[in-house]
């Protein structure tokens, strides 16, 4: 199984983890990356905001670069990257000006023919799951966590074809395959507030605390997600909530790569989870 | 259903229609959109009284709210409305229409989209050292963040050096983006 592989920015600096992790599992279960040559950056939320054009003309350019792996499906472990491919393929397959407008900004040919899968979508194929399943090393005593997928994965769903949008479950059936106890809450898909916690702080960091707060009630040990933002996000700003609220925080905030990884038996340094600022250490004793 | 069967048309709404495709006029008011936004206790006008403003002309309203651009971009309102109104991409389509009479209702949020912008257009990937310096220039707040910041070097979640991969393709990009954005107008 070979799969062309787009990291995006914040795997490279603040979502180390989820790279080292995600690559370290992928080793595990036989499944070959291949990076995709010299990829340049989504554009994220500032060029959709500004430019309907630039915002589908970033991802295609990458999909273009991705087509010379000669792979036909392309993982995406960044949610917010993984939407921007997701809505640059969908608004150029409903409007045919759109594409040709495309490939005269790109200068070449439409990528046709490459999907774009996330890793959640991989993992959670059955016969993957019997392979998870069969290369955990280390088991442990039921931990208790929350799944939080927040917004761009599964919404809209017209666009990003994934699971369900108000209620996912492919990070539960993930982890409860390895062992893990996901609780049930109604937060799966709330949103973090994104780059708005760089601006808008206060706005969002009421957003994190109620996200927090709630994964406690819900009895979490800790909290498994699967996108770079929400990750920074929530990992963070619990230093924050603590002056603010008075309140200990402290809540574990671990890509559900990085569960993974500690269930392979796989060294947690190797996993990126010394980068973390709320520490980690929780949970990784369980593991040992 | 296209816009000129809606009878009289405003020219903010027509102006949202030619650079979007979405029709405000399809809204209903159910107000599904401002209910499940997560961001609607900072707004100061709904999603839903954002798009009635933009149904009824208000353009200098619509500009001088901040609703568009406390906007996180979660597509709660897009998933959810009825009449399948994107509203995401009406939020977006606002911020544009502002930048380009050369206004924003939120200076902070419109100097971070401008500054990640040059940034990757710089680099072409983001360096997120850079992105913050150039961020705090602009909106003057030095000391915000600053130890979390440090904490992030200390742990090294930040890079030192940045790459630059095919900034000459990237502006080409831009370039041409422009070019066409010019010629549609």
């Amino acid at each position: 199984m070979k799969y062309a592989y787009y990291p995006g920015c914040s795997l490279l600096s603040t979502a180390a983890g989820y790279d080292f992790s995600f690559r370290e599992v992928c080793n595990t279960l036989g499944i070959e990356l291949a990076e995709v040559p010299g990829w340049i950056c989504c554009g994220s939320t500032p060029a959709h905001s500004t430019s309907h054009l630039l915002a589908l003309a970033l991802p295609l350019k990458n999909l273009q670069l991705a087509q010379k792996t000669g792979s036909d499906k392309m993982v995406v472990p960044c949610a917010a990257c993984f939407s921007r491919f997701k809505f640059a393929l969908s608004e150029c397959e409903k409007d045919p000006r759109l594409k040709k407008q495309m490939m005269e900004i790109l200068e070449g040919p439409f990528p046709e023919g490459i999907r774009v899968v996330h890793p959640l979508e991989l993992f959670s194929q059955d016969d993957l799951l019997k392979k998870i399943k069969s290369a955990v090393k280390n088991h442990t005593p039921e931990l208790k966590l929350v799944c939080y997928y927040g917004c761009l994965l599964t919404r809209p769903p017209k666009v990003t074809q994934f699971d369900h949008c108000e209620n996912p479950i492919t990070m539960d059936k993930i982890l409860s395959a390895i062992g893990m106890a996901p609780q049930p809450w109604s937060y799966k898909t709330d949103c973090c507030g994104a780059s708005l916690v760089l601006t808008e702080t206060e706005v969002s960091l009421q957003l994190i605390q109620k996200l927090i707060d709630q994964a406690k009630l819900a009895g979490a040990q800790a909290i498994a997600l699967a996108c770079t933002l929400c990750h920074t996000n929530l990992d963070t700003r619990q230093k924050d909530l603590e002056k603010a609220s008075g309140n200990s925080y402290r809540m574990p905030v671990l890509f559900f790569t990085q569960l993974l990884g500690l269930a392979f038996g796989i060294p947690p340094k190797k996993l990126g989870l010394n980068k973390h600022l709320t520490s980690a250490e929780q949970v990784i004793k369980q593991f040992s | 259903m296209e816009l000129a069967d809606h009878g009289w048309v405003s020219n903010l709404a027509r102006e949202v229609y030619q650079r979007s495709g979405e029709n405000v006029y399809l809204c209903f008011q159910c107000q599904k959109c401002s209910a499940g936004c997560p961001v609607n206790f900072a707004m100061d006008y709904t999603p839903a009284q954002l798009l009635e403003a933009v149904r009824l002309d208000q353009e200098s309203l619509v500009l001088a709210s901040k609703t568009a651009w406390l906007c996180a971009s979660c597509e709660t309102c897009t998933t959810r409305c009825p009449q399948e109104v994107d509203l995401a991409k009406i939020m977006d389509t606002i911020k544009m229409i502002s930048l380009e009479k050369g206004t924003s209702a939120l200076p902070k949020v419109s100097s971070f989209y401008h500054s990640f912008l040059l940034d990757l257009k710089f680099f072409g990937r983001i360096y997120e050292l850079g992105l913050m310096m150039w961020l705090k220039l602009q909106t003057r707040e030095f000391t915000k963040d600053l130890e979390l910041g440090m904490e992030m070097m200390r742990r090294r979640n930040l890079k030192i050096i940045p790459h630059f991969v095919r900034h000459r393709e990237v502006q080409k990009i831009f370039n041409k983006v422009q070019e066409l954005e010019r010629s549609a107008r």
